[in-house]
Formats: structure tokens, sequence, C-alpha cells
């Protein structure tokens, strides 16, 4: 059994659970469920901030194009960009295609959660700033340039699922040696894995809070891997971490989505 | 009414304007250096515009955007008013920027820009500080330019939206060490208040107290550490700032008599 933290509805405080990771069972007093019978929340509080090209496949899949116009040189510092709170959505929660669009581009990526306040970081004591690790979608509309913020492509209503839990960080003793599976409607359409990072986890953390401090509830996303798998309305996306579990959620159409989740009597008129 | 959250006698307070004072909503009244000045609302997401006055786009040579350049700050990057914001020992440009702060009243998604203030609760002044020596073309601007911690002083006060009759046409000016370094007024922006909100709620939801930083006039100059920076916008009041070295910074509480 591996230990997570998790969010169950209708509770402010989190609650530990044992999951089994192959099969997204968790037991929680002795009674075993399964995370997709739908009960859990999103396990985070902080902000989220992304990681592009962070991927060996995904900076060499830019080729001469890092040294050309508009970006003339390959990046130096972490590429980061923030995935804000109107993206963030649970488990099982639909992924809205918004009106207009055919296809979403999924973004599979272990996220970091801080546990406390991490400032100017070294490398050494990197993981001792960490509660755990979560398995996040990172959605995009797809988009060929990262010059100028893709906020438009990036962060939309429900576009970073998150969850079902958080694993916590004794229980994931490589973080830079972890599969990445992204299934389909059940087809394997992306395999990878964290041992393919340019930055690894402690020198991502070192060379983000050098700059900018994260806090007790933030979470760090690694990077997502080159080709990612692209879906349509009524696909249902599982990304797998090893030894975390697996995220699912569907993508469904905007009006669909808001129906689903309840928006405020405005928005469904 | 001008509101804000100032810390004093060991707790945290919502106040308002009296007189020149810091009112506490229990009735205590300060003077504005005896209080510590937080932000003054707790932000949501913040929203920033890079490029959206046409002159200071020139200054930068950039042609003006066709559609909002926008980007995102995090939580770390807010201070409140009369504090510090570090400048690396090693930069060699680092600069203010006044902006009009709009801040959103409440959960909203496909405003239309008629309806835009119906949106907006208030407003306050920022000043974005960027350092161009970390300028690189990914996702730019990047967060290591815009992002850093203390580099977004906000405040002082919390200006209610009926307060303002034209938040379109306000005069804005940065004053570092009491000379005058940047004017300019709101009349300028490319993108107005109304065509942001219906720009970034035609594809996201806003939410109460996301706050919408709406870029800066021409006249970005240097600053160095020592330097006193206050931005100020016609109405809303004056956001001072100091810059301090990383070394005075981190310096350690050496006690006293």
């Amino acid at each position: 059994m591996v230990k997570a933290i998790c969010q169950f509805n209708g509770l402010l405080q989190s609650s530990t659970v044992d999951i089994r990771p192959s099969t997204n069972e968790f037991t929680f007093k002795n009674q075993i469920f399964q995370a997709n019978d739908g009960q859990l929340q999103i396990p985070v509080s902080g902000t989220i901030y992304g990681t592009a090209l962070n991927y060996k496949g995904e900076l060499a899949a830019m080729g001469d194009n890092l040294k050309e116009a508009p970006y003339n040189a390959p990046p130096i510092a972490p590429v980061l960009y923030i995935k804000p709170i109107n993206t963030l959505s649970p488990h099982l929660a639909p992924i809205p295609l918004p009106n207009d669009e055919k296809e979403l581009q999924v973004g599979a990526a272990l996220g970091i959660v801080f546990k406390k306040t991490a400032t100017q970081v070294k490398l050494e004591s990197a993981l001792d700033y960490v509660a755990g690790f979560t398995i996040v979608n990172d959605m995009s509309l797809p988009h060929e340039s990262i010059h100028r913020p893709a906020i438009k492509q990036k962060a939309r209503d429900g576009f970073c699922p998150i969850g079902p839990w958080i694993v916590h960080a004794d229980e994931i003793s490589e973080p830079d040696n972890l599969d990445i599976t992204v299934y389909v409607n059940n087809e394997l359409v992306q395999k990878n894995s964290t041992r393919n990072l340019i930055r690894n986890t402690k020198q991502l953390i070192e060379d983000v809070t050098e700059f900018m401090t994260l806090s007790e509830g933030d979470v760090l996303l690694v990077g997502t891997p080159e080709n990612p798998p692209l879906v349509k309305e009524g696909d249902e996306i599982r990304i797998n971490i090893e030894g975390m579990g697996a995220l699912v959620n569907t993508v469904v159409s905007e009006k669909e989505a808001s129906l689903l989740s309840g928006k405020t009597k405005e928005e469904m008129q | 009414m001008k509101r804000a959250r100032v810390a004093v006698g060991g707790a945290v307070h919502n106040a308002y304007e009296y007189n020149g004072k810091v009112k506490l909503v229990d009735g205590r009244i300060f003077a504005e250096d005896e209080v510590e000045w937080l932000p003054p609302v707790k932000p949501q997401t913040i929203f920033a515009l890079g490029l959206n006055y046409a002159d200071h786009a020139k200054e930068l040579s950039f042609d003006a955007p066709k559609e909002p350049l926008t980007f995102l700050k995090g939580p770390n990057t807010i201070i409140g008013h009369n504090a510090s914001t570090k400048r690396p020992e090693a930069v060699t440009f680092m600069h203010y920027e006044c902006e009009l702060a709009v801040i959103i009243g409440k959960t909203s998604k496909h405003v239309k820009k008629e309806d835009a203030y119906d949106v907006v609760k208030g407003y306050t002044v920022a000043n974005d500080y960027a350092i161009r020596d970390y300028l690189e073309n990914y996702y730019r601007p990047n967060l290591r330019v815009k992002n850093r911690d203390t580099c977004t002083p906000v405040g002082p006060w919390f200006v209610d939206r009926d307060d303002i009759d034209d938040p379109m046409n306000l005069s804005l000016r940065t004053i570092v060490n009491g000379q005058v370094t940047q004017e300019g007024t709101t009349k300028d922006m490319i993108f107005t208040i109304p065509d942001l909100i219906e720009y970034l709620s035609s594809f996201m939801t806003l939410n109460e107290n996301d706050i919408i930083l709406t870029g800066t006039p021409k006249g970005t100059t240097g600053v160095n550490v020592g330097d006193e920076v206050i931005t100020e916008i016609e109405g809303m009041g004056s956001l001072r700032n100091y810059i301090i070295s990383d070394q005075d910074f981190q310096k350690p509480f050496e006690g006293g008599a």
C-alpha cells in the first residue's frame, strides 16, 4: 500500500489514505473505495506553475528554431507559466472543449507539491520541501509558437485536471525515474519517463526558487513530454504515472461542461 | 471610499481613509506611517498587460499588439505600500512600471464591453517592476523578469469603482527620489478596461479579487539600490516603494538597544 493525501467532497481538511496505484483503489478507515467513484476533490490549494521545454525530446523537436527569430537563442532559465485557479479541476471532472475548437492537446505532467516555503533552495535539500507528487493534465489548445505567454491556449476553464491525490514524498524514491503513459479511450498514445527531463526534480526546484518563492500547497509541474496526444469531444484521457495511480478526465463540449459543473444561473440561461 | 488592509497592534485590520489618516473598522485612528500596509485585496489570479500604451511600445521598438499581450503573476510577487523590492547585485537594467490595477468584483464570463464595469469593484495603483537583463524569448515576458519575489507593489488603497468617474482618463506618474520620471494618461491605453474584460472573460472565468494590471506608458527608466520610487494615479493615491539590495534584504537581524 502506498500512502497518499486526498480531499474528500464536503470536507475542508485533507485525509490520509492508502492507495493501490494499479487499480486506483484506496483504503480509508479500513474500507476500500475506488477513486473512479467520484468522491475526490482537487488535492492541492496553491498556485500551479508549469514548465515548458524540460523534456529532451521536446527541446530537440524545436531544432534550429531555437536559434532563429523570434527565439534567437536556446532558453537559459526554466521556461515557466502559471495555470490560474479557473483551470483547476479534479479527477473525473469534464474538460470543456471550447466552442469553435476541434482538438485539444494533452500535457501529462508530474506535479511536485510543496509542503513549506521554498526560497533559494539548494539542490541537496530540495526534496525536504516536497510534500509529495501528483498527476496533472496540463491541457492546451494546440499551438506552435511559445514566443508569447499562451494564456488563451493554456488558461481556459477546466484545463488543469489534477489528482486524484498527492502521493506522499516518502513513497516516491526516484522522482526522476518514473514512467508516464497516456491512454485515450483505453488505447496507449504516449509513453515517456521523467528520466528524460533536462532539469531533474531537484535542479528545477533550485533554479525556480532562485528567483521566486514557492509556498505550502503550490505545485511545480516538471514539464510535458514531446508529441502530446490530441483529443476531441467524447475522448477519455487517462494519465498513469508509475506508482501513483491514474488521473482520468473526459473531453465534453463547453455547453455540456457548464451544465455538469453547476455554473452560475446566468451562464446556464 | 478608499479602503485598506493594514497590520497594527498585532493583528490585521480592514481600514479606510479618514481625513488623511487610517481609520480601522473598529474605530481606532492611526497616522499612515503607524501601520504596516498590506496589499489592499488578497489577489486571486493576477493578470498583467505588456505593451498596452502605444508610446511605451514604441519606446521598446515594438509595434502595438493586435491582441492584448497578457501574462500572469503569482502571489509571491505582491507586496504592499511602503515595502522594499529586491534588486539583484549584478543586473544592469531594472525599471518600474506605473499601472492602473483593476479589481474584479464577481465571478464572470462572456462579459460584453458595455457591461464590463458591472464586474469591476474598484481600482488600485501597481508598480510592475521588470528586470530586463533576464528577458528571454520564451513566453516573453518570462517569469524570471516579471514574477520575482517583491517585484509587484500594489496599493496603498482599494478605491471603490464609483469613486472614479472615468478610469480611462486619469493621469499617471512615477517619481524617483523626488524627480518625475514618467508621465502619462490612461487615455492612451491601446486596449481599454472594457476591451480587456471582454477579451479575458471571452475564454476564461474571472473571479472576485482577480487583478488586471493594465500596462504602463512611456518613461520607464532604471532604478538603483537606495531609490525611493513613488507611482501615483490621479484620485487614487501614491504607492511608495524602496529599492534594496539582495544582501540587505537577507541581512540577519542584529538586534539593538
